[in-house]
Order: C-alpha cells, then sequence, then structure tokens
C-alpha cells in the first residue's frame, strides 16, 4: 500500500508518454491505418478518457501501447515511454520480450469489455487470480497467493467461497468484479479499462464504476478508460482525447470538452447521448456513418459528416492545433486555426476550472448514473 | 455427480442392448455353425453320435424357444462362457481372445496413444508458430493420412524389412514363442512391433495435428488468451491457457480411437500378419466361426463403452462447463 500512496502524492507526473504512433493493419499498399500519429500524455493518478465511435482505433491505440495487438496489427512508427515510479523511463516499444512480461500487470494491467471472454472458462477464478501472483512475486508462498486472491475478491464486494468457482458460474456483474480485482492485484500504475461497463445493464454499471472510484481512491492508479459513451467519460474523466478515422480531433479537460467543445466531431458525439446533468439538449447525432479506413475521404476525414465544412477540409489535412485558451487544449479543425471566427457553437465559453478529484469525479459519475436509472424506470 | 450416475445408468442401458444385438446376428445371417464345423471336416468319417455332439453342443437342434436361447445366452456370459471357436480347434472362444487381445493393446494401443500425444504436441507447436517454415508440415502429414494404408504399409516394410532390413516383416515374436521376462524376449517382441506401430502413428498422426491445430488457431483468438499475455504470464503458461480449451475436441476423438484400438488395426494386423484380435476377426469371418465373430464383437462393443465412459468422466474433469445440470 505504501507504494501505492507515495504515488498519489506524485500526482501529475508524466507516465505514459505517446509519441507519434502509428498503427496498421497488414502491411504494404493494402495496409489500413488504423491510428495515425497518435500523441498521448497520460499523468500519474489521472483519469483520461479515449472517446471515439466503433473503429476509430481507440481500441487499437490502447493495445499498441501495451504491445498486446493482435495479428495482423502492427505499429509503424512512434514511442511509448513508459516512466516506473523509480525514475527509469522504458520505451514500450523497444522493450524486449522478458522486460515487456516483468513490466505487464505489474506496472500495466488491462480490464477488458467482456469478462466472459477475458476469463479463462475452463480455469477457477481462484487459480486465474493467483497465476499472475506466481508469475510475478516469485517469493510468495502458495498460502499467500490462495489469502491474497481471496482479500482481492472481498475488495470488490466477493465472497471468498467464489475461489473455487469457474467463470460460468458467475453473473455478469461479478465477472467484471474479478476482472477488476485482477487488475489491481498487483497495485500497477496504469490500469487500461477498454469499455469496461458497456456489456453491462446501467445498475451494474453504477456499482462497478462505484467500486472503481473507491479503488481509485485506495490505490492511487491512473486509468486510460476507452468508450464510445462521451457523456459517461464527462463524468468520469480528468481530461479527455477524441478519436475520429484513427487520428485525435480533439483533446481538452473533461468539464471544458462538455461546455466548450472546439471539434464538430465532438460536438456531434455530445448531442448523440443524452447528458447525464446539466441542462437538456436537443439530440441530433452524426450524420452518415464513419469512413472506411481503407479509403479514407481527402483533406480532413470528418468533412463529408461536417455540416461546417468548407472548401479547405476537403483538401487540406488540418494538424492537431494547439489552441490559444489553455494549455492542453488541442483541435485538429481549419475553424480553429484563427483565421476566422468559428461558429458559435464551437466558441462556446470555456467554465472556469475547478478541478474535481478524479475519485469524487467518478461517484459523481456514478450518482449521475443512478439518477438515469431512476428516470427510465419512471 | 449425479450427472456421472445418470451416465453410467446410460452405459448399462447400451451394454445391455449392445449384447442383446450380438445374441442376435448369428440368428440373421443366413448358415449356421454346424454346416460350417462339417465343411472343416474334409473328409474324415462323422458318425452320427458326433454329429448328435455337436449339434446338442451348438444348439442347433435345439427345442427351446429365442427367448429361452437368449437367458440362457446371459448366463452362459455370466459364466464367462463364450462358446467355442470351430476355426481354431474347438478351443473355447475365451482363450483365443485372451492369446490375442494383449497383442493388439500393445500395438495398436501404444501407437494410438503416441499418436495422439505426439500428434495434439505438434498441432499446438505448428498453431503457436502460425506463419514460420512449421506450416509446411500440414500438407506433408496429409498426405501421409490420404495415402492408403496398405500401400504406406507395403512400402515401410519393403524399404525397412526387406531392402535395409532393420526391422522383421511379419509376426509379433521370432523363434522365442513363449513369454519370459528377459531383455532377449522383450527386445524381440519390441523389434517386431516397431515398424506397424510407426506405420499406425504416420498414417493417423495427420488426424490429430490437424484436428489440434485448427482448434488452437481459434482459440488463440480468444480474449482470454491476449488476456493471459496482458497479465505477463510466462510463455508456457499462455500456452497452456489455450491448450488446454482446445484440447477438449481432441479428447471426444481420443476416446473413440482408444474404443477401437481392441478391434485392432486390421489392415495393420492383416498386412505384417500380427496375431492380434483384428487378424482374429478376419480368420472368424472368413472361417465362418460363429461363436469367436459373436465373442469378439462383444468384446469390441464393451470397449467402445468403457472407453467412451472413460471419456465422459474425464470431460467432466476438464471442462467445468459440463458439471451443470441440464
Amino acid at each position: 500500500m505504501s507504494a501505492a500512496r507515495s504515488a498519489a502524492t506524485r500526482d501529475g507526473e508524466p507516465l505514459l508518454d505517446v509519441r507519434g504512433l502509428c498503427a496498421d493493419y497488414g502491411a504494404g499498399p493494402g495496409a489500413v491505418h488504423a491510428v495515425m500519429d497518435a500523441d498521448l500524455m497520460l499523468h500519474r493518478g489521472e483519469v483520461l478518457g479515449l472517446a471515439g465511435e466503433s473503429g476509430s482505433g481507440k481500441s487499437t491505440l490502447a493495445y499498441a501501447i501495451t504491445r498486446l495487438l493482435r495479428a495482423p496489427g502492427i505499429i509503424t512508427a512512434g514511442s511509448v515511454r513508459y516512466h516506473s515510479g523509480s525514475g527509469q523511463s522504458i520505451d514500450l516499444l523497444a522493450a524486449d520480450e522478458h522486460q515487456l512480461r516483468v513490466l505487464r500487470w505489474s506496472q500495466i494491467s488491462v480490464v477488458m469489455q467482456s469478462a466472459m471472454n477475458a476469463l479463462n472458462p475452463v480455469i477457477s477464478i481462484g487459480s486465474q487470480l493467483t497465476d499472475v501472483l506466481r508469475a510475478h512475486v516469485p517469493g510468495m508462498s502458495k498460502a499467500g497467493r490462495r489469502a491474497r486472491a481471496a482479500e482481492l475478491l472481498t475488495m470488490v464486494g466477493i465472497t471468498t467461497d467464489r475461489l473455487g468457482s469457474y467463470p460460468h458460474e458467475l453473473s455478469g456483474g461479478m465477472r467484471q468484479r474479478v476482472m477488476i480485482a485482477m487488475a489491481v492485484a498487483l497495485q500497477p500504475e496504469v490500469v487500461i479499462m477498454d469499455e469496461p461497463t458497456t456489456a453491462l445493464d446501467v445498475v451494474t454499471q453504477r456499482e462497478i464504476l462505484q467500486e472503481l472510484a473507491e479503488l481509485r481512491e485506495r490505490l492511487g492508479f491512473a486509468v486510460l478508460f476507452i468508450t464510445h459513451d462521451l457523456s459517461l467519460l464527462i463524468e468520469i474523466a480528468d481530461s479527455i482525447a477524441v478519436m475520429y478515422a484513427g487520428r485525435l480531433v480533439e483533446r481538452a479537460e473533461a468539464a471544458a470538452l462538455f461546455r466548450a467543445p472546439r471539434h464538430p466531431y465532438s460536438l456531434g458525439l455530445l448531442s448523440s447521448f443524452p447528458p447525464l446533468h446539466g441542462p437538456r439538449r436537443p439530440m441530433t447525432g452524426i450524420p452518415g456513418s464513419p469512413p472506411d479506413l481503407r479509403n479514407l475521404p481527402a483533406g480532413c476525414a470528418f468533412h463529408p459528416r461536417c455540416s461546417y465544412v468548407m472548401d479547405r477540409c476537403r483538401t487540406d489535412l488540418p494538424p492537431l492545433l494547439e489552441l490559444t485558451e489553455g494549455p492542453g487544449r488541442q483541435a485538429a479543425c481549419w475553424l480553429q486555426d484563427g483565421s476566422a471566427p468559428a461558429p458559435a457553437e464551437l466558441a462556446l465559453p470555456v467554465p472556469p476550472a475547478g478541478r474535481v478529484t478524479a475519485a469524487g469525479q467518478l461517484q459523481a459519475g456514478a450518482a449521475r448514473l443512478d439518477q438515469v436509472n431512476l428516470r427510465s424506470r419512471s | 455427480m449425479r450427472t456421472l450416475a445418470r451416465r453410467i445408468g446410460f452405459y448399462l442401458l447400451t451394454a445391455v442392448a449392445a449384447v442383446t444385438v450380438d445374441f442376435l446376428i448369428p440368428r440373421v445371417i443366413p448358415g449356421n455353425p454346424l454346416d460350417a464345423v462339417l465343411a472343416h471336416t474334409q473328409g474324415q468319417v462323422i458318425t452320427k453320435a458326433t454329429l448328435r455332439a455337436l449339434e446338442v453342443q451348438f444348439g442347433t437342434h435345439s427345442k427351446t424357444g429365442q427367448w429361452g436361447q437368449y437367458l440362457h445366452y446371459w448366463s452362459n456370459l455370466a459364466h464367462g462362457n463364450l462358446g467355442v471357436s470351430t476355426s481354431e480347434g474347438m478351443v473355447p472362444v475365451t482363450t483365443v481372445i485372451r492369446g490375442a487381445l494383449p497383442w493388439t493393446l500393445g500395438l495398436v494401443g501404444t501407437a494410438t496413444v503416441l499418436s495422439f500425444i505426439l500428434g495434439t504436441l505438434l498441432g499446438i507447436l505448428i498453431a503457436w508458430r502460425r506463419g514460420t517454415w512449421l506450416d509446411n508440415l500440414l500438407p506433408a502429414t496429409t498426405f501421409f493420412q490420404a495415402a492408403p494404408y496398405f500401400f504406406l504399409a507395403f512400402l515401410a516394410i519393403d524399404l525397412f524389412a526387406i531392402k535395409l532390413a532393420w526391422f522383421p516383416s511379419g509376426s509379433a515374436r521370432g523363434i522365442l514363442d513363449f513369454p519370459a521376462v528377459n531383455w532377449t524376449y522383450i527386445s524381440d517382441v519390441l523389434d517386431h512391433a516397431i515398424l506397424p506401430a510407426l506405420t499406425i502413428v504416420v498414417a493417423s498422426g495427420a488426424g490429430w495435428i490437424v484436428g489440434m491445430r485448427n482448434v488452437m488457431v481459434t482459440t488463440m483468438d480468444e480474449d482470454y488468451v491476449l488476456m493471459a499475455q496482458a497479465k505477463g504470464l510466462p510463455k508456457r503458461r499462455v500456452i497452456w491457457y489455450a491448450a488446454r480449451n482446445a484440447i477438449l475436441p481432441s479428447i471426444s476423438g481420443f476416446s473413440l480411437a482408444i474404443g477401437f484400438v481392441v478391434s485392432g488395426a486390421l489392415l495393420t494386423e492383416i498386412v505384417f500378419s500380427y496375431p492380434g484380435l483384428g487378424f482374429v476377426l478376419l480368420n472368424a469371418v472368413q472361417e465362418a466361426d460363429y461363436a469367436l465373430l459373436q465373442g469378439v464383437f462383444l468384446v469390441i462393443t464393451m470397449a467402445v463403452l468403457l472407453a467412451n465412459l472413460a471419456a465422459d468422466f474425464v470431460y467432466v474433469f476438464l471442462d467445468p462447463r459440463t458439471r451443470q445440470e441440464a
């Protein structure tokens, strides 16, 4: 626990620094560029949300960072520097297999979308929890591992008699809890969550988010949270990166993105979900569908679906521009390059930044989900 | 536990049905054992008394009805009496089977187990190293499986037994016709078994390799295998995560194969003149030896049933999902 505590006091230091990451599926001229030139920075103790539609490359980006891309996925360029607590920094993309194996789970763990598929159906929960301990904590006794596994289960509200159970004997929510218990087993610095609550109903979602908030409070790990549900991210994330067609198109603090989106795509995403709190907005969605990554439109990939499209968007790809209004505020849109005033919807004033703690936001998110749930039931 | 009790009940019922069918078979095929014996006497004088004795022995002119015969059959079975073999000089059928069974179990059993283990391990390896030179093994092994077995066996005999003279070309043992527990005898038996066993492994190995490799390739795409990698587990443990699931279909196939071991690899035993149960079965058919046929069929059926029962037990042990009550 002491290691996690001391990590929490260094909140805000860079932890995971992704630069110019490119990932393709396949090689040669037929390759699909799933992630292009992605820059991402995760700070210690931060919840970074990664949002986008299906096929926008958000999961590919996350798996590329951890070097877990499945064939035919390959990383073609970029660097991922991981700054460990001891002040060392490792380029994950250059690490050899042994370094990776040691780093995985002890520093960076993953929670996948479908716990049913991510848990091995023929191995008991207990041994799936203890095998990470056996692999990473060589000195630990069998009884010690067993006790730790029991402790982990208790931590996520599952009785210890479930250690002998198999995944099919647990409910969906319990399985996801087991996954979360597994993810924090070695007290990692980073937990990557790939749509961890998408497969669950709202009640269970709320409980899981609550649990995550408490665990974060206790253990102080940073989270890379991937979801298509932008309104959920607004509640739980400190900052948010929005992806479209393999590129990051906007980056902002959660509240700023929610109140004052700067990219038409972010605006579209925000109007696609009912906001969990605040004034009601008309839900309009985004016309059209995500582009075919093998055949991207010229210029800005979003231009065929954009209602603010200009001639320039059809030919020139907008870079991720640093906006004037504050550090870490970026958007890849020609409307924001300062040559002309942006439309009113994309130039809303940013609310004064009252930085809420991430854990508090998680809890608030859970509570809001509760309200939605009540509303939808009444 | 209730699941297993129910399975055992099911197998008992199947066994009764199998015995009944075994009882009916000689009664529905044309001819009768007496004619078969008489055909063998070849000019010897058969006295009226001899004929009468044979009639009693085989019950061909018995006044007992079918039902009575059926009950009698069960009673004989309970006493371990399977009748006498007409083609093997009126020896009890049980003696004939007991003489042949160990050879078959030893040769075909070992070869089947070996082929399963080697094939499965190779299948896992080829799947894990997908895209490397190991992929070329697949068409090669499939060739051995597709080539007619007897052709393969004759080639093996021609090359290894005749041209190179590394192994004997037939029979199960050399001059030493009595079992003994010494190295000379054992090495002699092994010497005779290696070539036929090798042909079985080569011919049937491809099935296990392809089966295991294909399931393994799809299993490797499962999230839990990616998860095992994400957990930073040692490579062997990751392969185990996948193989543990991928082997389940192969286990069913293996249990069937084990059941059919008893019937012997018919072609193997013929080509290599190996004195196993398959060889006995072939003789029994050619000589119209009803009692021996019946006895061999019974042993084969029981072996298949037992192997399946064993597979059910193993399956319940390996796959927790089958433990649930339906």
